[in-house]
């Protein structure tokens, strides 16, 4: 049985609703890390990568339906806090993985 | 004059700083980053360091504390603020500043005297120099690139916000070799080196730090309501 605090968070498919917010470096900033990254493959052996950008992803678990509302708050939680518009872009999907048996 | 230095957890270089304001003649006040008031300062510091452990963006975190919500108002009123590496990473996140500051394009920390040409010396920091003064100031940063769009760097070289340029060396990626920079109205200054480490012969380089903190004091005549 799932404990209830599980049990009220899944949605109507019995899956947990999830968003996922992808941050990433804009195209024409550079890029350090995945500079380094794409540096260490070579010397790793692994051969035919030409670039590697480094970024940051989030797993927002919410609390209740994934309305258009809510999707509309976490861009702003993008815009303001976990991106920064100067440097990085962002991408706001939803993710429904499996409930907990 | 009353110069406030912000703690933030994790700041480094806020006892320098307040040791600084009082070599340039100034009341040093210890402001902490939980702090709903300013303590009626006349000017504001930023100092150094890694506020929040430089957690998801440096400054990205500090920018949301209760202290910093009073001096981006205080800024708006024309209340000088001096933002030092990390500090400057602050006003950038917080948009008091524009463009932002990322990872040394060599992707290593950076610890050397640098040299510095002074090109802005309207602003109540830096009007102790003589324009194009050139000057040695220790500089320590792991993201201290400047970068901005080119618009933006156009408009503010145009507009004649940038206070220091790097000379000789670009240390660490820093489109249009941009050490420092101004916001339109000039009470704003943020700046990657560390004048607060360069305020006594007896350690560093020397001393030429010192007039980002005697600068203030030709501000005593002068209003900013």
């Amino acid at each position: 049985m799932p404990r209830s605090s599980t049990r009220t968070r899944l949605n109507r498919l019995g899956t947990v609703p999830k968003v996922v917010v992808d941050v990433m470096p804009k195209p024409e900033i550079l890029d350090p890390q995945g500079k380094a990254v794409h540096g260490a493959l070579p010397r790793l052996g692994f051969s035919g990568v030409t670039d590697v950008r480094q970024g940051k992803r989030f797993e927002l678990e919410l609390a209740g339906e994934v309305t258009d509302e809510v999707l509309d708050q976490v861009r702003q939680m993008a815009e303001t806090l976990l991106s920064n518009p100067v440097i990085e872009n962002f991408e706001v999907r939803v993710e429904h993985s499996e409930g907990a048996a | 004059m009353r110069v406030g230095v912000v703690t933030f957890p994790g700041s480094l270089d806020d006892v320098d700083a307040q040791r600084a304001v009082r070599i340039g003649g100034h009341e040093a006040v210890a402001l902490w980053h939980g702090d709903h008031d300013l303590k009626g300062v006349d000017a504001v510091v930023l100092p150094g360091g890694f506020s929040y452990g430089d957690y998801l963006r440096c400054g990205a975190i500090s920018r949301f504390s209760p202290v910093m919500a009073e001096v981006v108002e205080a800024a708006g009123r024309g209340m000088p603020v001096l933002g030092i590496c990390n500090g400057f990473q602050i006003l950038c996140e917080s948009h008091l500043l524009p463009g932002a500051l990322i990872r040394n394009d060599h992707r290593k920390f950076v610890c050397r005297d640098q040299r510095l040409r002074i090109e802005n010396t309207r602003t109540p920091w830096t009007s102790a120099y003589d324009e194009g003064a050139e000057v040695t100031i220790v500089l320590k940063n792991g993201e201290g690139g400047f970068v901005a769009d080119a618009e933006t760097l156009d408009r503010i070289e145009g507009e004649g916000q940038v206070v220091a340029r790097y000379l000789e060396v670009n240390p660490n990626g820093s489109l249009r070799d941009i050490a420092g920079i101004t916001n339109e109205r000039g009470n704003v200054v943020g700046l990657m080196p560390h004048p607060e480490h360069a305020v006594e012969s007896l350690t560093g380089a020397g001393t030429d730090g010192l007039g980002f903190f005697t600068s203030l004091g030709r501000l005593v005549e002068q209003a900013f309501s």
